[in-house]
């Protein structure tokens, strides 16, 4: 089988070397996710240099000044989030979103897998920076090698004192608790994640009142940050905020990990300058994943995640920008881009998204518990070649229901942003290729020239 | 049906003082659990109720949210499918209609031998490289059907023991705790002891 990892070989699938390289340096590197090869590479550099050096004002400083946006999805400002948390006010904890799982995203388990002292040593120094006494390791369940090897660096890392009590001998002080979840999509967004950790059902709060950074884990301050965000916190410190804001764009700043999959040629993950980098680079440059497959052109794509809007050609030379890609009516969010090429069945691509998040709706909201389900049955019979005529109408119904005006960004009738995330592929897809939809309803089939999947008629598996 | 054994709950103990409330250790516990059957039992359930001080209702309430924990015995090793966007992209769909009838059983069934079960789930994070599956949560990618009955005869043959542990086993390597651990560890553990 092809590019098999093992617990002692692990080979990098798809990853090219595209210019300066922030955390993904290591991924070369053979025992880079060992402490010996962490070190050797000049691991733990910066926690040194933070703790004897810096006080925790002046880290919490050069992430400002890095203005490195959040890479979980929402894309704020961690420096800024920082800031948030109430003077005075303690215990206060720290808390590592390693829940990936929004469909198309890929980086932060290799961050995890591959350089696993890097991501300790940004934990580390950012509870150092906001005067965490604890912090908690929040792993996606099913990544059996990401939890293997952080729990191994940790050991190694307390070990050699550098987690636990009296950092390198300063009189900081801060314990490490890995802890990984069961199989829950929603335990990404942060309040969900929060009650899974206090042992509850992963259902978001309502916020406000329950802002993290004010009332979170244990109804403690509590700052949530995403594995790349503080995977990066080390080289901030090593070089300085200003270094990192001075690569990608000033609107978006640093390098960026992004996930290309689907229909191109070599897909794969990428540290890219941020802001910078257009889709088009990505797909067509021979670096990056050279083309479409088989000479085909791109028939939609989704830009950021399954809860982003998605983009078409028009929308090729766009910068991997925030402000730009936002105002453009879609977002980058966990760095995840789905490529679909000309002969991609649009109907069917929309149903599996949709029902991604019919799945995994958490059931507390009812536009989002009911609205996904119908969305999902509905698309479903269509391409089952059952299709009523009034189908288009009660789907785009249903999704008015969960998300009023089909806006961008989404207006929500529910706690958090997953049921409006289920209307964004059928507003996008519906606005673009009507037709299609229109065609399963009135044949029973895809237009012609669409690839067809085993999940027709007698092939369902739902 | 089992309860945990001595040897688990000495380390279901030094899990709970990892964290600040125990209540927090029930997620960690359940997958302890998991890994000594192969999936959670009832009576695992009620044990795990009286080591945290809480409801057998209120663990049942969270492992039920969670689609990981199994409530029944599932095959030794189980093979979930991504069927998820860029994998249906790639053929996923087409892998797991092979798949069933390789096994001939359908998603979400074990086969008779209790060797395997096969699952169509949800995206697992190797979208560069699909169609991708995984076996106990252990990676397989661009996996064509040839792979795919190579595969099975290799687990069938104990080929692959080394590598994938039985169902409910996922780190192999456990977080060890050190004595002078925070004090909000040692609260947790006297606040399970006072009740």
């Amino acid at each position: 089988m092809t590019d098999t990892p093992t617990p002692t070989s692990y080979t990098v699938p798809g990853l090219v070397p595209t210019g300066p390289r922030l955390i993904t340096a290591r991924f070369d590197v053979a025992d880079g996710f060992t402490y010996d090869g962490y070190v050797r590479t000049g691991g733990y550099t910066a926690l040194r240099k933070a703790l004897t050096s810096m006080t925790p004002q002046q880290v919490h400083d050069e992430v400002r000044t890095s203005e490195m946006q959040g890479r979980g999805g929402a894309g704020f400002p961690a420096g800024t989030k920082w800031g948030f948390l109430p003077p005075d006010v303690f215990p206060r904890y720290l808390v590592i979103n390693g829940d990936e799982s929004e469909p198309g995203t890929y980086k932060d388990r290799m961050l995890m897998e591959l350089d696993p002292h890097q991501l300790i040593e940004g934990v580390v120094i950012a509870a150092y920076a906001i005067g965490a006494a604890q912090a908690f390791l929040y792993v996606r369940g099913e990544m059996a090698l990401a939890q293997e090897r952080l729990a191994q660096a940790l050991n190694d890392a307390y070990a050699n004192g550098l987690v636990g009590r009296n950092i390198l001998g300063t009189d900081f002080s801060v314990d490490v608790t890995l802890t990984w979840g069961a199989g829950a999509y929603i335990v990404g967004e942060e309040t969900a994640l929060i009650e899974s950790l206090e042992g509850e059902r992963g259902m978001p709060r309502l916020k406000p009142p329950f802002f993290p950074a004010a009332k979170g884990l244990y109804m403690q301050p509590t700052i949530v940050n995403n594995v790349e965000t503080l995977s990066n916190v080390p080289w901030i410190i090593n070089e300085s905020g200003q270094a990192f804001h001075d690569l990608g764009a000033p609107t978006s700043t640093g390098m960026r990990m992004f996930a290309v999959s689907g229909h191109v040629n070599r897909p794969g993950v990428f540290e890219v300058p941020n802001g910078i980098t257009t889709f088009r680079m990505l797909f067509e440059a021979p670096e990056y994943c050279g083309g479409v497959r088989h000479g085909r052109s791109v028939k939609a794509f989704i830009p950021g995640g399954a809860s982003a809007m998605w983009f078409f050609d028009e929308h090729l030379d766009l910068p991997l920008d925030k402000p730009t890609v936002d105002q453009a009516g879609s977002m980058l969010g966990s760095g995840a881009i789905v490529v679909m090429d000309d002969r991609t069945d649009m109907v069917a691509a929309c149903w599996r998204v949709v029902r991604f998040f019919a799945r995994e709706s958490c059931g507390k909201c009812t536009p989002c518990r009911e609205g996904t389900t119908w969305l999902e049955r509905i698309l479903k019979r269509m391409l089952d070649g059952h299709g009523r005529a009034d189908d288009l109408a009660t789907l785009l119904d249903v999704c008015e229901s969960i998300s009023p005006g089909l806006a961008w960004p989404p207006r929500q009738t529910t706690i958090c942003p997953l049921g409006p995330s289920a209307v964004s592929p059928i507003a996008s897809a519906v606005r673009r290729f009507q037709h299609e939809f229109e065609h399963y309803v009135q044949h029973g089939r895809p237009i012609d020239g669409v690839e067809r999947h085993a999940i027709h008629g007698a092939g369902a598996h739902v | 049906m089992p309860r945990l054994t001595d040897a688990n709950v000495t380390i279901a103990k030094e899990i709970i003082g990892r964290y600040p409330r125990p209540k927090s250790a029930l997620i960690p516990i359940l997958h302890l659990a998991q890994e000594q059957d192969g999936y959670v039992s009832e009576d695992a359930m009620r044990h795990i109720a009286e080591l945290l001080g809480i409801t057998p209702a209120e663990v049942y309430g969270t492992a039920t949210f969670y689609e990981m924990f199994k409530f029944e015995p599932v095959g030794r090793y189980c093979i979930n499918v991504c069927t998820n966007i860029s994998c249906q992209l790639l053929g996923a769909w087409e892998l797991l209609e092979h798949a069933e009838h390789h096994l001939g059983i359908k998603a979400g069934s074990t086969t008779d031998d209790g060797m395997f079960t096969i699952e169509d789930v949800e995206c697992i994070a190797a979208c560069t490289e699909a169609p991708a599956l995984q076996v106990n949560y252990r990676y397989r990618y661009r996996v064509t059907h040839a792979e795919f009955d190579l595969l099975i005869a290799d687990l069938r043959a104990g080929g692959l023991a080394d590598e994938i542990p039985p169902h409910g086993t996922l780190a192999r390597v456990r977080q060890r705790t050190p004595q002078n651990w925070a004090d909000t560890g040692r609260t947790a553990q006297a606040e399970v002891d006072a009740r």
